[in-house]
């Protein structure tokens, strides 16, 4: 407190701090006892703290307080909760049949939600966030699937994947017919016009469509089918459709008959839990509604 | 600190003032009257309302909440009677709170510190822990004395032991009915008296029970002085017409005894009618004396004119030496003149017309309101997916809302682009490319709408396109606009 000099205020009868400014004068006006124990008590209550919590740092270390409380340790509580509280859904993911997953709201929202994180954390590097593909890694949102696309042929690919070296894997390639010496060059430029045709796309001057159609029927129709409707069993794309993992161009398509084409999609069956691959099927399914 | 001998301060007052005042305690006489009626009403409808109102039922069908005036926190609902609101129009309670807050300052522009004299929890509840006190222990003087003695007699321990249970009752009726607004009252009081209810409620009612006993027993007048910056405010907002508890000075000054006033009356000399009884002070629940003028510590209650009208009558002298009053009327009357008073003027009028705004705003837009809403979300990545037949697909994330107590069977229709159709994923519709789906009452759904451009429709790079959901009983419609983006 400062000197109040026994200024006393003559208006008020109050004494003064003795600050002065221009002549106005601040009264001394203290606080009321209830405050200042208060504010004693907040002090000491903050001693308690450096008591009861981790409060002052050593040189390796830091105190830890009498009940060792660690927020850390609140953090690994509180995930095993979760994880705990998620446990009983995702068991209820688990018991459910793909179909009945789809059909059920709260199911649905669920497994899209799950889905959506696992495939950012798997499959978002070859096929992107979106499910959106890129080259040579398809486009999962619309309706051609190399491998079939209901639910129950999205969830096989899932779980074993495609030429993934497991027992159960998809086979099936597009040969080299170039570097392995099938098929000349002009063999390849030909049916490579050929197979433009198909989809309606513009053909090079001078192409042969019955030379194309012979290569064709000679080399291609085994997988891709009569017509090149493709076939999801062995994983060969339909050639009559707008939609073209390695592009259209005739350049692309005599790259890919010359050096031939065997795209690889891991296994996830033993490195996902069941339910999750689940909810990861569904997930991609609902993306663009399969075929 | 080492002081050097000043020749001034030899002559003055050379202690220190005290680090802090103690509370004095204030004995408050009862007082009857005009003002001390309207603050008993208004203590019994305040109260009233605050303890019985989770008990008032109100129908809202099957499944629904029955309770009138209920926060459901788990579900994110709010039900006032026929209002129900969802969290996100909490907006609701903005304009609540500014209606709030100007008639505050309507309140105090016309007539000072009503809220702080008559209706503030602080005010009503420390007026109902007085009552208690002085229906246990006595009056003021009572009070004053037993205070004092140091004896402590079987008599006076069991009378202390009687009022701290009287406010602890009250302190715990009030946390306990604090509780009950946020679950179904009946239900809740039958779990809380055989301990099943949940922890947080007891924990609640706790703290509710000791800021109560505490703040209405204990702080009280500390709360208004110290605490509350609503007198810092107030004082801010006033102005020289608002009518404010005033000691009419004029009337009052110079302050004489009965019996000499009739001396001094004698001889000419000019006295006032305050008679320096000091029965503004005993009554006063703020311990200060209105003849020094306004007061930060004066909440405004008005018990200090039921005392002073009550002495006055008796020594056969108009009523009001103190009342409701304003500085200009004490000049005009010193000057000669009537005095006026403006109710109605520029501030007064503006607050009223503000309150007025913003509760018809609010009126109109939870009338007109709509209980079917929808929210249309772009799917971002990818925008577009072209498909194998060449049309061209756009994903988007629909929320639904259906904010009535009834399910609604509804359509979406998706109009932009020629030809669009329109499906939702896991829900297989008797009528292609109108989906349709149900919501159930007083919920959200969340789909996701493919809407496929064929080919040769050749849409732009982006085109508005409309979400049209419509409740096919009702007929109500909702709308949402986002665009349709091409590759």
């Amino acid at each position: 407190m400062t000197d109040h000099h026994g200024d006393i205020d003559s208006v008020t009868g109050k004494s003064t701090t003795g600050h002065e400014w221009d002549g106005i004068k601040e009264l001394n006006t203290p606080l009321p006892r209830w405050w200042v124990i208060s504010f004693y008590l907040t002090i000491v209550w903050a001693i308690g703290y450096w008591i009861v919590y981790p409060a002052w740092p050593l040189i390796s270390s830091n105190t830890t307080g009498l009940f060792g409380y660690s927020s850390r340790a609140d953090v690994a509580v509180e995930l095993a909760n979760l994880e705990k509280i998620r446990g009983d859904k995702m068991a209820a993911l688990g018991a459910a049949s793909l179909a009945d997953i789809e059909k059920d709201p709260a199911l649905l929202a669920l497994a899209r939600a799950k889905g959506k994180t696992v495939f950012g954390d798997n499959c978002a590097p070859c096929h992107g966030s979106g499910g959106a593909g890129a080259k040579g890694f398809p486009n999962l949102n619309d309706d051609d699937w190399l491998w079939g696309g209901t639910l129950d042929q999205i969830m096989q690919t899932i779980r074993f994947g495609a030429r993934s070296g497991h027992a159960k894997a998809h086979e099936g390639q597009m040969l080299a017919f170039g570097k392995d010496g099938v098929l000349k060059g002009d063999e390849i430029v030909t049916v490579a016009n050929y197979v433009r045709s198909l989809s309606g796309l513009s053909t090079r001057n001078g192409f042969d469509a019955a030379k194309g159609e012979k290569i064709f029927a000679e080399n291609c129709v085994a997988c891709h089918g009569d017509g090149g409707k493709g076939n999801p069993e062995m994983g060969a794309p339909n050639l009559t459709d707008k939609i073209w993992l390695y592009g259209s161009d005739e350049a692309s398509l005599i790259d890919t008959i010359s050096q031939g084409r065997a795209g690889v999609m891991p296994a996830w069956e033993g490195r996902l839990d069941p339910a999750t691959i689940k909810a990861m099927a569904v997930y991609v399914h609902s993306l663009g509604g399969g075929k | 600190m080492n002081k050097t001998a000043n020749p001034n301060d030899l002559t003055s007052n050379d202690d220190d003032g005290p680090l802090y005042v103690a509370q004095k305690k204030v004995y408050p006489q009862s007082v009857s009257g005009t003002f001390r009626r309207i603050k008993w009403g208004l203590m019994a409808f305040c109260l009233g309302v605050y303890y019985f109102l989770p008990f008032v039922r109100w129908n809202r069908g099957l499944g629904a909440p029955s309770q009138a005036v209920l926060i459901d926190l788990p579900n994110s609902r709010f039900y006032f009677f026929f209002i129900e609101l969802w969290p996100q129009e909490v907006y609701y309670f903005t304009g609540l709170l500014i209606v709030a807050a100007v008639a505050l300052f309507l309140m105090n522009s016309v007539g000072g510190r009503i809220w702080c004299g008559y209706l503030c929890p602080q005010t009503v509840w420390t007026d109902l822990f007085y009552a208690v006190e002085r229906f246990v222990e006595g009056d003021r003087r009572e009070r004053m004395k037993k205070d004092k003695s140091s004896g402590l007699t079987l008599k006076r321990v069991s009378e202390i032991a009687l009022k701290h249970s009287i406010w602890l009752l009250i302190a715990w009726w009030t946390g306990g009915a604090w509780v009950l607004y946020f679950n179904d009252a009946p239900t809740l009081v039958k779990e809380l008296l055989t301990f099943q209810a949940p922890m947080i409620a007891y924990i609640w009612i706790g703290i509710l029970t000791a800021t109560t006993y505490v703040l209405a027993g204990y702080m009280r007048e500390q709360v208004c002085t110290y605490m509350c910056p609503w007198p810092r405010i107030q004082a801010a907002l006033t102005d020289e017409w608002a009518l404010n508890v005033t000691y009419r000075y004029d009337r009052g000054e110079k302050r004489t005894s009965v019996k000499k006033a009739i001396e001094l009356r004698a001889l000419g000399e000019h006295v006032g009618d305050c008679v320096d009884c000091y029965q503004c002070v005993a009554v006063c629940p703020t311990g200060i004396d209105i003849r020094n003028g306004p007061q930060l510590e004066c909440i405004q209650c008005g018990l200090c004119i039921d005392a002073c009208d009550n002495v006055m009558t008796k020594i056969g002298r108009p009523k009001r030496l103190i009342g409701y009053d304003n500085d200009i009327n004490i000049q005009r009357r010193q000057e000669g003149k009537a005095p006026v008073y403006r109710i109605v003027r520029a501030r007064t009028v503006a607050y009223s017309a503000i309150i007025a705004a913003v509760g018809g705003i609010m009126i109109y837009t939870l009338a007109t309101r709509s209980l079917l809403d929808v929210n249309v979300l772009h799917d971002r990545n990818p925008v577009a997916v072209k498909l194998s037949d060449g049309s061209i697909r756009n994903a988007y994330t629909v929320r639904l809302l259906n904010k009535s107590g009834y399910d609604r069977v509804i359509a979406i229709d998706a109009n932009g682009p020629a030809n669009l159709t329109t499906h939702v994923v896991g829900i297989d519709s008797v009528t292609p490319d109108r989906p349709m789906i149900v919501i159930p009452r007083d919920s959200t759904s969340e789909l996701r709408l493919l809407v496929t451009a064929p080919a040769e429709s050749n849409p732009e790079k982006s085109v508005p396109v409309r979400f049209h959901v419509t409740d096919i009983g009702l007929g109500e419609v909702a709308t949402a606009t986002d665009n349709f983006v091409s590759p």
